[in-house]
């Protein structure tokens, strides 16, 4: 199998501006990278079809091995007409993206850095929770610090079980979060989505 | 004249479907009827199609007549009509589902009318990928699928939804690029894309250049199939997309993948050395997955991880390339299309009658909509794998073929396994006790129906309009049926498991393929399998 040096170098250049384009954090030059990959691609296709030979068109003199193969080419117009609509698409929701944000980058999944800033600390599961579970807490064991089982958020009191933290005496209780060391309070606001520094929409919080 | 001869219908009735509902755009009562009534046809033609093969055997049709090696076949075998008929249930549940939300939400105008045709074009490609004999055939598959799932993806054009379809696109547009390059390459080696005739042809060339080729393609299915390290868009780009269609993506995008890696592991690359890189995949997908859901406060997020995790078990039973692997990965993929998306579609539900989809907005459901957390319980422990469920039998399966194969590694897939079955039950409790048993008092913002006394709270603000039915008839009882569908599962496994099971024997042994596509005396090429006791000996593997 022959190949034309020429159609390789080209397809190699391709190659390597569309997956520096794809690199991109500019919507516009993501979608330039994804057409030049696929005209890569082609040229890829269309070396496979090894020589280049007659039009494959039945005559009978021609020596059947004087063709050219014709599969690749049919592949080739396949693959085109694909990422012609993909590409069209794109231009869509890229148009979209600009109408909305004002902004051709790619934007940053809200509710991802909403759970990646979330602290370890959860003020349902992780909250010390009160002896008395019952639904009819007759002596109240919770509710003046006595029933406290985590020994690690010493000096709170006041515990409900639902983070709400109401201790306005006794110093305030705190949590460790990394390196810092936060009211339980904080912590447990920070947690729910919608309570304090996120806003629920619809679609999930904004800050 | 065999009954085969009909299975391009699988894909033509549906696009023709999408043409009907495309003409009738404004009719939005007539499009519903078209749209059900050819999804149906197509399901009872799959069913015909798969009782056909039920006892074994395997049927080729030529696409215009063209012989293969040149023309394009369709292959109508025990796994590709298992795939369509599941797939075609899924599909026309969740149809169902999506036109109740239509008509109980009155969008009776553009751009919504859109849904119809894209989604019956999407239910097109997902055949035409199952039934595809031909490579090129399966990747022009995979691109209808994916381009009618950019349209679903990004309904309406909200910003959430742009965003993560910009995501979603140039990830699908990336794997689809590396597809090409791996078909240009192979058409390059062996001078042919029929599969079957690769199934003959690949077992000459040498070793490296095989091992490239089916890295490209397992990396390009890996994409797609959403395995561990290439499953980052998966949990981003799923969860924004309107209810029903999340479900089906879930339920069937991923699962093609699986399907085009299985046929590649079998029929095109049997025997080959990868399949250590293909177990700690595995076992990262499962692991890793989980561990996302654990963090997550939002349910389609919690599910979208969920899902990424689960691929790894059908992932661990195909790199078994044993009988028992790959039987109970063909059991599972049927189980989890049907569970998972049944998990979503009561998810929209939960969206509807709670007024969001966050754990911890939600609460107190068990009691306002008992027949919500009936549907919500069962596929729930059915995706954990509590017994009697289908998932326990799967998983059951599965680590029963891991510890037949008795290596280090399928031992620490068993151990991976019942870890990560732990850890979604965990997950799926988490959502249980906060959704449905706490007190919406508890609840942080909780939507004022939540609090609202249960007799007058059957109706509420949804979508900008007052007075919507919150659960709708016609939404419950397409989620109900998908949800008796997967009840019905376990109770007929083991007639399924037996299918399953011999349908892992026919893939491995390939000669029924091969035989009916290129005719009887077609020569098939001995493989040598790996002794399943024995250890295998030191490998040189290409890079992951």
């Amino acid at each position: 199998m022959s190949v034309n040096l020429t159609l390789l170098t080209v397809m190699g250049a391709l190659y390597a501006c569309g997956i520096y384009l794809i690199m991109e954090r500019s919507l516009t030059r993501v979608l330039l990278g994804l057409m030049l990959l696929a005209n890569a691609t082609n040229l890829l296709i269309l070396a496979t079809g090894g020589y280049a030979g007659l039009a494959p068109m039945f005559s009978k003199d021609t020596d059947p091995g004087d063709y050219n193969d014709p599969l690749p080419q049919a592949l080739i117009l396949t693959s085109i007409v694909i990422s012609f609509a993909v590409t069209a698409f794109m231009l869509g929701i890229i148009y979209r993206t600009w109408v909305l944000a004002r902004r051709d980058e790619i934007q940053d999944d809200v509710e991802d850095i909403r759970v990646a800033e979330t602290p370890s600390f959860d003020a349902e599961d992780d909250s010390e929770i009160p002896l008395e579970t019952s639904e009819f807490p007759l002596t109240m064991i919770g509710s003046d610090g006595k029933g406290i089982t985590d020994s690690d958020l010493s000096g709170r009191s006041g515990a409900d079980g639902s983070g709400r933290g109401d201790s306005p005496e006794a110093g305030e209780p705190t949590v460790k979060v990394g390196a810092r060391t936060i009211k339980a309070e904080d912590a447990a606001a920070e947690e729910q989505p919608g309570s304090q520094n996120v806003t629920p929409g619809p679609e999930g919080g904004v800050k | 004249m065999n009954i085969a001869s009909f299975a391009p219908l699988a894909v033509v009735l549906p696009i023709l479907g999408a043409a009907l509902t495309f003409v009738l755009i404004r009719h939005s009562r007539a499009q519903r009827a078209v749209s059900i009534t050819l999804l149906s046809l197509t399901l009872l033609l799959e069913c015909v199609l798969l009782a056909s093969v039920w006892d074994g055997g395997t049927a080729a049709v030529n696409i215009g007549g063209w012989p293969p090696p040149w023309g394009i076949v369709m292959v109508v075998d025990q796994f590709s009509s298992l795939m369509l008929v599941v797939s075609s249930t899924v599909s026309l549940a969740v149809l169902v589902y999506a036109t109740g939300q239509g008509m109980a939400d009155g969008d009776q105008d553009a751009p919504l009318s859109i849904f119809h045709p894209t989604y019956l074009i999407l239910v097109a490609g997902v055949s035409n990928a199952f039934l595809s004999g031909d490579l090129f055939n399966l990747y022009v598959g995979f691109e209808i699928l994916l381009t009618a799932s950019y349209v679903l993806m990004t309904l309406g054009g909200t910003g959430p939804r742009i965003r993560a379809g910009v995501t979603y696109v140039v990830v699908s547009v990336v794997s689809s690029v590396l597809f090409l390059i791996a078909i240009a390459m192979i058409y390059g080696a062996t001078g042919t894309i029929n599969m079957a005739d690769l199934a003959v042809k690949l077992a000459d060339l040498d070793s490296g250049t095989r091992m490239l080729l089916h890295v490209m393609l397992l990396v390009a299915f890996g994409i797609k199939a959403a395995v561990f390290p290439l499953s980052f868009w998966l949990p981003d780009s799923y969860p924004t997309a309107p209810a029903p269609v999340t479900a089906v993506f879930a339920g069937l995008l991923t699962k093609v993948g699986v399907y085009a890696m299985v046929r590649t592991e079998t029929l095109l690359f049997p025997g080959d050395s990868l399949n250590t890189p293909l177990m700690v995949a595995a076992l990262l997908t499962m692991v890793v997955g989980i561990l996302g859901a654990l963090a997550q406060s939002d349910i389609k997020r919690l599910l979208s991880f969920t899902l990424v995790s689960h691929i790894g078990y059908m992932v661990f039973g195909l790199a078994m390339s044993s009988v028992a692997g790959l039987g109970a990965a063909v059991f599972y993929v049927a189980h989890h299309i049907t569970i998972q998306t049944s998990l979503f579609l009561v998810t929209g539900l939960i969206e509807r009658r709670g007024g969001s989809s966050s754990i911890d907005r939600v609460a107190g459901l068990a009691k306002l909509s008992p027949m919500l957390a009936l549907l919500f319980f069962v596929p729930a422990m059915n995706l954990a794998g509590i017994p009697p469920f289908s998932g326990f039998l799967g998983k059951l399966g599965l680590l029963q073929a891991g510890v037949q194969l008795g290596t280090p590694l399928a031992y620490a897939l068993v151990i991976g396994g019942v870890l990560t079955s732990l850890l979604t039950l965990l997950a799926i409790a988490r959502v249980w006790n906060r959704a449905f048993w706490r007190k919406p008092e508890d609840a942080e913002n909780p939507d004022p129906v939540l609090l609202a006394p249960p007799e007058d709270s059957d109706t509420g603000d949804r979508a900008g309009k007052r007075n919507v039915t919150l659960l709708p008839r016609t939404m419950v009882g397409s989620t109900l049926g998908l949800v008796a569908f997967g009840v019905a599962l376990t109770v007929f496994a083991g007639p399924l498991f037996r299918v399953a099971d011999q349908s892992a024997v026919e893939m491995l042994d390939r000669s029924s393929y091969i035989q009916a596509v290129l005719g009887e005396n077609a020569p098939v090429p001995t493989i040598a399998q790996p002794e399943p006791a024995q250890p295998e000996p030191v490998q040189q593997e290409g890079q992951k």
